[in-house]
């Protein structure tokens, strides 16, 4: 009799998968194995090609060459009903999912039983709850999508797929808008269902999720699969080391802060939104010259819209002070250049809306905002010729690649977006920088970069206010940490001193200080 | 206003109604499915002009039905290879498509007939007659029921009362069955449908199919129910009105028979009353002809409250990685 461990086909095998876009190889010979129940993840920086693996994997693309088996089974994946049919199941990074349908609705769609909707509705209502007892997926099938949150939406899609028979679910960047305590959830959940023989394969670019969660680990870099160990044997820096092909920082370097006069000063600030719904609720901080002022939270829980007042381009009320000076929060002296006026740069949490126009070339996103500075006019024209030059060299510094000031912003990647940003703002020498989101998309290399930045213009003796959902970034780049929970300001810690259990405690809006 | 004249208008109603309410229907069908799709008027028109040309050259309206359902079907193929296939901008095929209808009907109405771009005055089983419905006579005396059943609802040609049978027909459709329920995943989010494993490309030819025949049935109605025979330009901007009314319904059946017997009523009024005398102020009958349009115009910019499209409307859709 043979034994079963070594008798037992691996669930999902690739051989020699390699798929190209022009003359981009976005998949270069990749073969990776992964063995029922058991969780495979998947690490790799942004463009290394996990998403092409996978979509190929799902039917979207198809392979130039290689080879896909299923259970031992050579399959051909032509499109998703082909991936359905040999039990592939997909949670995507932006859920599939239908606003306005129900839950249920969104679980039958492209799966019902017949041409008439009831029958199929109820034999779905009764497989969803058994499903939500064995899986512990709990969802209201009766809610509309557009009312559930985030969470719930992930757990419909983890049920459409278990609703397909899957056998392999592929889930992609699952923790992306997920809080702590809806990720530890979510794991629990993939716990569970690799405890029922289900094979999950996880694609992040969170280290610390792979070491939390999966049994094996594949690393990809430029189109390669560079690595496939065993979790257990590796660590965080070596997966790093692999990821982006030389030893990265995982910690932020920084010596202590040397904190000195306050620079912003906020009291009782309040903010109204256009549906008239409060979303700033008296806010009192300041923020001292020479450091960094985290303020964590999960969002949607006001950080933008104090980013927002305090950048100059939402109405409030409420007192802020700039190195002493009462600025005006409404009327005509309330924008985006008496702000920077002032002493107040602003890398605003979306780069690619508010932070770059995208269309434009690189060297004209260099200078937009501080366009009309004496320094880039000659006469009545705008001296084109030294801002290029000017721009070209901001991007030596800020290791922008490619280094063209010609090229649009858009086809510039997200970190580099980003480092595009920041070199505008960070090279005004601002009092204060506004930081949202720093490091949002952008690749591990890169967050190297950025955090490495922010922490030498605190070092230059600047303020910094930094807003982040990550509370790694939090942690490990603040001196002080507010949290901010509907609104208001939960409490505040030094950063040295608190850890990510206390913080996502007031991030869910229990009070440590009362307790 | 007596009696008469209010059942007069009545009647009349549901006359105008039936081109703008088939084509309303057309209109959701395509818009649910996220195509939207300006070239109603021209498909009606196109349906309009074949189905009097083949009727008075076949001597027969159900031949020429036919034809003006196949006409509307070329121009509903147009609009999906343009904005399915190509994934061009919807407004434009639409724009095309009407430009095309209005120039081509005219032409090979001149080309066959030579009467100035028109067809002849369609006779006898050339054209739709009127059905009595049952117990028309009968019921004519009794009060109330009799003269809104005999006068007002009987009596109109075959084409109304499928255009009536249309919207619970439709609603059923979209909400009762699965062809629905992916017809209207795929107007708000084809990427859900996509991933589902169902073809967007399929779902949305289908719709704009369904669109065509509506539309044909509509331009028939026009020119061999409503009318006997096709002129220049007859669909007068319905198509655009059974748009505004596709609006103003929120893209749902129900709401697009209330929303087109309005705009029917408007219509209704407009003929019934001209020359209307107001303490020695006559209003022009330029104005009662134009208040459909105005009110076309009115009731979009004030009343319509929020009216939500389909989400993925407009959009081509291109799969992402």
């Amino acid at each position: 009799m043979p034994t079963e461990g070594s008798q037992t086909a691996p669930a999902i095998e690739l051989r020699g998968i390699s798929k190209a876009f022009g003359p981009v190889q976005a998949n270069k010979d990749i073969s990776i194995s992964v063995m029922p129940g058991t969780i495979h993840g998947i690490i790799g920086e942004n463009g290394a090609g996990k998403s092409t693996l996978m979509s190929i994997l799902y039917g979207f693309y198809k392979a130039d060459k290689g080879e896909i088996f299923i259970s031992g089974q050579k399959t051909e994946i032509p499109d998703s009903q082909a991936a359905i049919a040999a039990g592939i199941g997909m949670v995507f990074q932006h859920f599939k999912l239908v606003q306005n349908f129900t839950v249920l609705e969104n679980i039958i769609l492209g799966a019902e039983d017949g041409a008439l909707l009831r029958p199929s509705l109820a034999k779905a209502r009764e497989t969803l709850t058994n499903l939500a007892k064995e899986y512990e997926l709990n969802v209201d099938p009766d809610a509309l999508i557009e009312e559930v949150g985030v969470g719930m939406q992930q757990r419909v899609e983890i049920l459409k797929a278990l609703y397909r028979q899957a056998d392999i679910l592929i889930l992609d960047e699952p923790t992306g808008v997920l809080t702590p305590a809806e990720a530890d959830q979510l794991f629990r959940i993939l716990d569970r269902l690799r405890d029922e023989g289900k094979t999950i394969i996880l694609i992040t670019h969170k280290l610390r999720e792979i070491m939390e969660i999966t049994d094996t680990v594949s690393v990809m870099r430029r189109g390669e699969m560079t690595a496939t160990v065993k979790t257990a044997e590796t660590n965080p820096e070596e997966l790093a080391e692999l990821m982006v092909g030389r030893k990265v920082l995982l910690r932020v370097d920084k010596v202590p802060a040397q904190p000195g006069d306050k620079v912003l000063e906020v009291e009782n600030l309040r903010f109204v939104d256009s549906a008239g719904v409060e979303r700033l609720k008296g806010i009192n901080l300041d923020v001292r010259a020479g450091e960094i002022l985290g303020i964590a939270g999960v969002a949607g829980n006001g950080q933008s819209e104090l980013l927002e007042v305090l950048g100059g381009y939402a109405t409030a009320t409420g007192t802020i002070r700039m190195n002493g000076e009462a600025l005006d929060l409404t009327g005509t002296k309330s924008d985006g250049q008496s702000r920077r006026d002032s002493g107040i740069a602003h890398v605003p949490e979306d780069r690619q809306s508010e932070g770059l126009i995208m269309n434009f070339s690189a060297w004209e996103n260099t200078v937009f905002g501080y366009h009309l500075d004496p320094q880039w006019q000659k006469g009545l024209l705008m001296d084109n010729a030294a801002i290029k030059a000017e721009a070209a060299e901001k991007m030596q510094r800020f290791d922008v690649r490619p280094p063209n000031p010609r090229l649009a912003a858009k086809n510039f990647s997200g970190g580099n977006q980003q480092k595009i940003v920041l070199a505008r703002e960070i090279e005004r020498n601002p009092d204060l920088l506004l930081v949202g989101q720093p490091t949002r998309g952008v690749d591990i290399g890169a967050i190297e970069f950025i955090h490495q930045q922010i922490v030498a213009l605190r070092d230059a003796g600047k303020a910094i206010l930094l807003v982040s959902v990550e509370l790694e970034e939090i942690l490990s780049l603040s001196d002080r940490v507010v949290v901010m929970f509907d609104g208001q300001i939960m409490g505040e810690r030094i950063a040295a001193e608190t850890n990510e259990k206390e913080l996502g405690l007031l991030m869910a809006g229990v009070s440590g200080d009362a307790a | 206003m007596d009696l008469v004249q209010l059942i007069q208008v009545a009647d009349s109603t549901l006359r105008l109604s039936t081109p703008l309410l088939l084509a309303c229907l057309a209109g959701l069908f395509s818009e649910r499915a996220g195509i939207f799709d300006i070239g109603l008027e021209g498909k009606m028109l196109a349906a309009a002009f074949f189905s009097a040309g083949i009727a008075a050259l076949t001597g027969s309206v159900w031949i020429g039905l036919l034809a003006g359902i196949g006409a509307s079907l070329v121009m509903s193929a147009i609009h999906g290879l343009a904005s399915i296939t190509f994934r061009g901008n919807q407004l434009i095929s639409g724009v095309a498509i009407n430009f095309l209808a209005s120039g081509i009907t005219v032409l090979v109405a001149q080309a066959w007939f030579r009467q100035g771009g028109r067809t002849p005055s369609l006779e006898g089983p050339e054209r739709f007659g009127s059905i009595n419905l049952p117990f028309a006579e009968a019921l004519s005396g009794v009060p109330l029921i009799g003269p809104i059943y005999s006068e007002i609802l009987s009596g109109h040609t075959l084409l109304v009362y499928v255009a009536l049978l249309l919207v619970p027909a439709s609603w059923w459709v979209l909400y009762r069955t699965r062809f629905g329920l992916r017809l209207r995943a795929v107007g708000e989010a084809p990427e859900a449908v996509d991933t589902a494993g169902v073809s967007v490309i399929g779902l949305r030819f289908a719709a704009v199919a369904i669109c065509g025949v509506l539309c044909g049935l509509a331009g028939a109605y026009l020119a061999t129910g409503q009318q006997a025979g096709f002129v220049k330009e007859m669909t007068a901007g319905r198509g655009f009105i059974a748009l505004a009314a596709l609006i103003f319904a929120k893209w749902r059946p129900w709401y697009a028979l209330g929303a087109c017997l309005l705009f029917g009523l408007l219509q209704a009024v407009a003929i019934q009353f001209q020359n209307i005398d107001i303490g020695g102020f006559i209003i022009p009958v330029q104005f009662m002809d134009a208040l459909p349009y105005i009110l076309t115009v009115v009731i979009l910019a004030g009343f319509v409250g929020k009216a939500i499209p389909p989400r993925a409307g407009g959009e081509p859709y291109v799969k992402e990685r």
